[in-house]
């Protein structure tokens, strides 16, 4: 049975007005053509090094960006446009976000009541991460790291959503916690959930997730299958061969460059500067998102 | 775990740490007071005396400074001072003719019903204020009223009090003079309502002195507070009242230190009001005391340090209750 697809973001770009003289009109669009889609019982990991907007787009989603933010693309929820209103009804109930860290709860509201007002519901999703129930009368800065990272999770679960996101939930987890961390996603997709998994540790990721969207420099390079990963050839796209080749598993090989900045981006292609297949026909255009064995790319010599 | 023992013995060493703190300030500011006194020109009652009836004889003067105790020196004099406020006579005010205790008692009365009614008038319009130009960061209304509190941080109380002054009362007369009663009238039967008339000037001009700070201390927190990851996540998680539910307790903390820290500045303008309006509290007290009155000036001196403190110490205890994490500061 084809599993439904629970989100679905294409040609996502959002662009910051800015007021600073000097800046070319328009703004700067740190995000471009962005897409990525992620079905019930899945997690999608999305995988890029800092700046490549992977946390804009679980804020573009969520409705939570600035108030300088232009938002044009289309983002679906169960097959349909997921309008302001909508958004308004469907997160905190059906969209919910699993945030980065301890900054992203009340200093000073004990954690039970943050996770939410229904007092049985707070017990139930407590019992499921093995919170003790005293845990609900502390205040987050009473909370251990791996006790922070569990009741942030609770709040995703105590609403049981159909799709969450979750931003960077494993930096700073000893490898042991992350293991567990990444569990407990698994397990929430093993029950429905679509998971929207943003990370930097792609490694630990491909362990649990089923497929993996690259960001790079705002946009979607390409869309893989995790199993995709066991063997270079499988993948489609040079920065993903690239990210594969610099995993220390692999051949610990750095790429010349740096990911260009938003603002200060070049023409076509955003990883040519750094490709080594690069013709002048990559500088053109942007490349345009296809399918390819199973996945999707966006590179015209990905084969 | 913490131990029931323990439960009541922090807030027992907490009192003891305060009292102690709170006795060694009044001894040092009264030592400060008293020798600056001492050493100041047309210190005693004696000089300020003969300067105004010349033709006193040595001897008479000697007899005189005797008589107060003048001869002493100042080690001596604050001794004696001292071991008399410890029993509970704070000194006879030469100028008012009466016991300081009971000088200070009346004028209390009329400087606190000031000090109050600006305390809490600066506290109400400073966090709404604040609040307003928080949730509204960078928006046309709190650059406004950004800039009108900047203004009012930089009038100096004196001039804002004369300026309501002829505005108020002398151009649009809806308010008296000053005083705190109207001129000629019996205490007894003078109503509240005509208290509370004489009241509004000078507590308006007080009030000006602490309620722009307020309010920019308050904006600058809630402009964080509206940044912050949990107002973030509070959106996401489409919850209600976030403002209330979230941000009101996490912009008290500054609002309240400020408030209560601002004891001391209540106090230095009410001295400035209470001239400028010739209402008779405190601080009118002080500055006629100022000249010759040395039990009643080291009287208020002490009082006012004691309302000081009196204001920090409140602060302190009440961040315990807003902000658990105080509470552990150990």
């Amino acid at each position: 049975m084809e599993k439904k697809t629970v989100l679905n973001v294409s040609n996502l770009s959002v662009t910051f007005r800015m007021y600073s003289k000097g800046m070319r009109k328009g703004g700067l669009k740190v995000i471009s053509n962005l897409s990525a889609s992620v079905r019930e019982g899945e997690i999608l990991a999305v995988a890029g090094s800092s700046g490549s907007g992977k946390s804009l787009l679980a804020h573009a989603v969520l409705g939570i960006l600035p108030r300088n933010a232009i938002v044009t693309g289309e983002i679906e929820y169960m097959g349909e446009a997921l309008t302001s209103a909508r958004l308004t009804k469907l997160r905190g109930r059906e969209i919910a976000l699993v945030p980065q860290s301890v900054e992203y709860l009340d200093p000073l509201m004990k954690v039970g009541k943050q996770v939410s007002d229904d007092k049985y519901a707070v017990k139930r999703a407590f019992e499921r991460y093995k919170l003790d129930e005293s845990v609900m009368k502390l205040f987050p800065f009473q909370l251990s790291g791996g006790m922070m990272r569990r009741v942030l999770c609770a709040t995703a679960v105590v609403t049981g959503a159909k799709l969450i996101i979750a931003d960077e939930p494993t930096p700073g987890m000893s490898e042991e916690l992350a293991a567990r961390a990444m569990k407990h996603f698994r397990d929430l997709a093993d029950a429905g959930a679509a998971v929207m998994l943003i990370t930097h540790d792609i490694d630990l990721a491909l362990r649990y997730c089923d497929r993996v969207a690259v960001f790079y420099a705002g946009t979607t390079v390409e869309t893989a299958l995790a199993s995709d990963f066991g063997n270079i050839d499988n993948l489609r796209h040079p920065y993903t061969k690239a990210l594969w080749r610099a995993m220390p598993q692999n051949d610990f090989a750095p790429t010349p460059g740096t990911q260009p900045y938003a603002g200060n981006l070049p023409d076509g292609c955003l990883f040519a500067p750094r490709c080594d297949r690069v013709t002048e026909e990559c500088t053109r255009a942007a490349p345009e998102s296809r399918t390819l064995r199973n996945g999707e790319v966006s590179c015209i010599y990905a084969d | 775990m913490r131990t029931a023992a323990g439960a009541i013995g922090r807030p027992l060493k907490n009192v003891g740490i305060y009292l102690l703190r709170g006795v060694s300030l009044l001894l040092a500011s009264t030592i400060i007071a008293f020798f600056l006194s001492s050493i100041a020109p047309q210190d005693d009652p004696i000089h300020a005396y003969i300067q105004a009836n010349p033709g006193v004889s040595a001897e008479n003067v000697a007899r005189m400074e005797e008589y107060w105790g003048l001869n002493q020196p100042p080690v001596a004099r604050y001794v004696t001072w001292l071991k008399n406020i410890l029993s509970g006579d704070m000194g006879y005010s030469t100028s008012n003719r009466r016991p300081v205790a009971e000088v200070i008692g009346v004028r209390f009365r009329a400087s606190i019903a000031l000090m109050m009614a600006a305390w809490i008038f600066s506290g109400i319009l400073g966090f709404g204020v604040g609040c307003i130009m928080g949730r509204f960061a960078g928006r046309l209304i709190d650059r406004v009223l950004k800039r009108v509190c900047l203004v009012m941080c930089s009038i100096p109380t004196f001039w804002i009090g004369i300026v309501f002054l002829v505005f108020f009362s002398v151009t649009l007369g809806w308010f008296p003079f000053g005083l705190s009663m109207p001129i000629g009238a019996n205490p007894d039967e003078v109503s509240i309502w005509q208290r509370l008339h004489h009241l509004v000037l000078p507590a308006l001009t007080v009030s000006f002195l602490s309620f722009a700070n307020l309010a920019l201390v308050t904006r600058e927190k809630l402009a964080d507070v509206m940044e912050s990851g949990y107002i973030l996540f509070a959106k996401a998680r489409g919850e209600k009242w976030i403002l209330r539910r979230h941000a009101l307790r996490n912009i008290l903390i500054p609002a309240v230190t400020m408030q209560f820290g601002s004891f001391s500045e209540l106090f230095g303008g009410s001295v400035i009001a209470e001239n400028i309006f010739s209402y008779p509290g405190l601080g009118s007290a002080l500055t006629a005391s100022g000249k010759t009155d040395l039990p009643l000036f080291l009287g208020i001196t002490l009082f006012s340090v004691l309302f000081v403190f009196c204001g920090n110490m409140i602060a302190n205890i009440l961040y315990s209750f807003i902000d658990p994490r105080v509470k552990r500061g150990d």
